[in-house]
């Protein structure tokens, strides 16, 4: 490793003022100084609008935990697009992302992605992962919310004979559920694991109702003594947390969600303003509930970004002037010097950033 | 995470970028307009600035992929003459490869000073968002540093564009480029500095970019100087070991180390003085005017456009030219529109080219030999102190459409103009 290093110094001798990356990349893409990138290896259609992209990391990459996610960047029409995607692929496995194609990028995703393309990549995270220890788990999850459990229990169940998994997955119908085919084997291979079917759009089909408890007692009775993990759109994680909050039972009743995307109060965004991007010098006018993150995207300044959401904080970028809007709670904030989360602020009137 | 989070907030709208420039006003006009301009009315001037911002709207909206595909393209092949040429130079004993690798290391330091190199520094790649082709990441294989030549020429030289005592390009602080400037006896040495400068051109912008001057005026602290100095001795150092010590001392092992050294040297000289003969095409050719800051008083976007569009000059050629030249060969365009992507400015001349008809505008263009003629005999005119005549045209130049010297640029008859 060492003489490596030493090699590489040389070499940077003779390519500078690039790296001896930024010539390797002539004939291997994954090599950068600047960017993670990964090639894809495999692309597996699951159903009518979600695609399964597998995809070889280069240097620099932490293998994942089982449900984490991690930030994926694709080329659209010359523009590099970030996203964040849960990674459906076993622990100690390559990774893969499972898109279904809603939205401008993710549309793009699940439909050109090709054998050999490069997917520009930010390492795993996230703490929506199995327990330190083994005990009896529920998994609720609605539509592409099955991606992050679906690699816990890709990872878990083949692996521990002592596994007992319980996973209750809504979908509009059957040719709709992500992995269908791949749980049934699953679940009639290993007793660690019972799945519970729910179709909203098949005949007689109707919404999981979390409001009370009746549906989930039926399908699974224990529920309230499992480690539950719970991975779907906003209005069905709300119901989830009102439920376990309420479930009457001290507590013990434990739920673990994930979100796939931020609560946006409505109607707090204001008149914004011109943002200036001072470094980067560049400016421009953003409405009031456009992100500073977009904004900034918008111009072309690189922004520092992560969960797009207001978790990871990835995006910090220091305020110079002006005041900025939390989307999330409409609250105006913003001292000189402070690191604004730029994915959920915007513009409350001139704003200055420092990038 | 997230499979079905999307950007809601910028769909369906388009938010307004700009460039960081002066907020100019898009209405009125200054007191006095270049002589070149005299005939057109405000009206004039801003629909002339409307018609040019759609110009620049229409290229934003249609760049794509085949735009990024273009300069990957152009950054693989300079990468790729770059190694072969350096590692033709290892065998340079050979009288062959000392000629090919020179000659393929020349062509790779133009290419990446000229269409990759400045204008990626224009920021005009960051629509990208690519990290490695940006124009805060960018560092290029010129002795100047990026950061330093980004404030003297994105910043200054780009804004006050020929401004005589703003725009410190007319002349580089050392030449006497134009007219207007007052001769001092030193500038007798015109011809002999410019000689010197050619082939060390980028030791010359290395120390343009310290701007001395400025801090002889106590413009530029000391603190900063001592700044500049450091990081351009950082970057000389690493440049100067890459050319002079790595690459000579790598060919040295096949017995070809001095012939190296030769060929890297010579490499540098040459895409110096390819640099300089087309950055002089740019404002200095016959045709090109300056501006005092008078002039540029109450100055409208309409004017700003035209100022840029009289401040410069395009040399005509074909499609390598273009690229050798960075596509400064539409220096016009490039003025105008400073960070539109490079491989479209040979489009967008067409329509520049045509609205300076309509509006009756000098669109200064001609052959490479031709314009870098004129600038050269400019070099050489101006060293000897004006004549008396030329001094009395100047003085009334401002206001008055004073007849002016026949054009190497063509002009349209008086009735094809807008009055």
């Amino acid at each position: 490793m060492a003489q490596i290093r030493a090699l590489r110094r040389m070499a940077s001798l003779l390519t500078t003022p690039l790296a001896p990356e930024d010539f390797l990349a002539l004939v291997n893409p994954l090599a950068s100084t600047r960017q993670l990138r990964g090639v894809v290896t495999k692309v597996v259609r699951e159903t009518a609008d979600s695609t399964t992209i597998h995809f070889h990391p280069g240097r620099g990459w932490n293998a994942h935990a089982a449900g984490q996610w991690a930030r994926i960047g694709v080329e659209i029409d010359g523009v590099r697009q970030w996203r964040s995607y849960s990674l459906s692929a076993a622990a100690g496995h390559d990774p893969a992302i499972t898109v279904t194609a809603i939205g401008f990028v993710s549309t793009a995703l699940a439909r050109d992605t090709k054998v050999g393309d490069i997917l520009f990549l930010n390492v795993p995270q996230g703490d929506f992962v199995l327990p330190a220890h083994p005990r009896p788990l529920l998994m609720l999850t609605a539509g592409s919310g099955l991606t992050p459990v679906m690699s816990m229990i890709r990872t878990l169940v083949p692996r521990r004979p002592d596994a007992d998994v319980v996973l209750i997955h809504s979908a509009r119908t059957a040719a709709d559920a992500l992995f269908r085919d791949e749980l049934l084997e699953l679940a009639d291979q290993f007793p660690g694991l019972t799945v519970r079917h729910w179709y909203t759009r098949e005949e007689g089909g109707r919404r999981l109702d979390l409001t009370d408890p009746t549906d989930l007692e039926t399908l699974c009775p224990d529920w309230r003594s499992r480690a539950a993990y719970a991975c779907g759109p906003s209005d069905f994680l709300d119901a989830a947390t009102e439920l376990w909050e309420h479930s009457g039972d001290d507590g013990q009743a434990q739920l673990t969600i994930e979100r796939f995307a931020p609560v946006l109060l409505p109607g707090t965004g204001g008149a914004g303003g011109l943002v200036t991007f001072e470094k980067s010098d560049k400016e421009v006018e953003a409405g009031g509930d456009v992100p500073l993150l977009d904004a900034g995207e918008e111009c072309g300044v690189v922004m520092p970004s992560g969960c797009r959401m207001g978790i990871c904080r990835s995006c910090l970028t220091p305020l110079v002037a002006g005041k900025v809007r939390d989307l999330r709670t409409g609250e105006v904030h913003g001292d000189e010097g402070e690191l604004i989360q730029t994915c959920i602020n915007a513009a409350a009137g001139p704003v200055h950033l420092d990038i | 995470m997230t499979a079905t989070l999307n950007k809601p907030a910028t769909q369906g709208q388009s938010l307004q970028v700009r460039p960081r420039k002066p907020v100019l006003a898009a209405t009125g006009g200054p007191s006095v307009r270049p002589a070149a301009a005299a005939h057109l009315s405000d009206a004039d001037v801003e629909r002339l600035g409307q018609e040019l911002d759609a110009v620049r709207d229409r290229i934003i909206a249609s760049r794509g992929a085949k735009d990024a595909a273009y300069i990957r393209r152009v950054i693989a092949v300079q990468r790729t003459l770059e190694l072969a040429g350096r590692a033709t130079l290892l065998f340079s004993k050979r009288k062959s490869a000392f000629f090919a690798g020179t000659a393929m290391l020349s062509v790779a330091k133009i290419l990446e000073n000229m269409e990759i190199g400045h204008n990626v520094l224009h920021g005009q790649w960051d629509w990208m968002r690519d990290p490695d082709i940006h124009s805060t990441t960018w560092e290029w294989d010129f002795v100047t540093p990026a950061a330093a030549w980004k404030h003297t020429h994105n910043d200054l030289h780009h804004t006050w564009t020929n401004v005589l005592g703003k725009d410190k390009d007319v002349g580089y602080s050392t030449l006497r480029m134009s007219d207007e400037q007052p001769w001092q006896p030193h500038n007798i040495l015109n011809p002999a500095i410019n000689m010197v400068l050619a082939p060390f051109f980028e030791w010359g912008i290395a120390i343009y970019d310290l701007e001395l001057e400025a801090w002889k005026e106590g413009e530029k602290s000391t603190d900063d100087l001592k700044k500049s100095l450091k990081a351009l001795g950082k970057k000389a150092a690493r440049q100067a070991a890459k050319d002079y010590v790595a690459t000579p001392g790598a060919a040295a092992v096949f017995g070809s180390g001095k012939q190296a050294l030769i060929g890297t040297f010579t490499a540098n000289a040459i895409r110096n003085v390819w640099a300089h003969s087309v950055i002089f095409c740019g404002h200095f050719p016959d045709g090109v005017d300056v501006f005092t800051e008078e002039e540029i008083e109450g100055e409208t976007r309409g004017d700003w456009y035209i100022r840029q569009m009289l401040g410069s000059a395009n040399i005509s050629g074909s499609k390598l030219l273009h690229l050798m030249t960075g596509n400064l060969s539409h220096q016009i365009e490039h003025h105008c529109f400073p960070d539109l992507p490079s491989n479209r400015y040979y489009e967008v001349a067409v329509e520049v080219r045509e609205i300076c008809e309509r509006y009756g505008l000098p669109y200064t263009t001609g052959p490479m030999p031709r314009q870098v003629g004129q600038a050269w005999a400019k070099v050489f005119r101006l060293a000897l102190p004006p004549k008396r005549t030329a001094t009395a045209r100047i003085n009334q130049a401002p206001t008055v459409r004073a007849p002016r010297p026949a054009r190497a640029s063509f002009r349209l008859p008086q009735a094809a103009r807008v009055v």
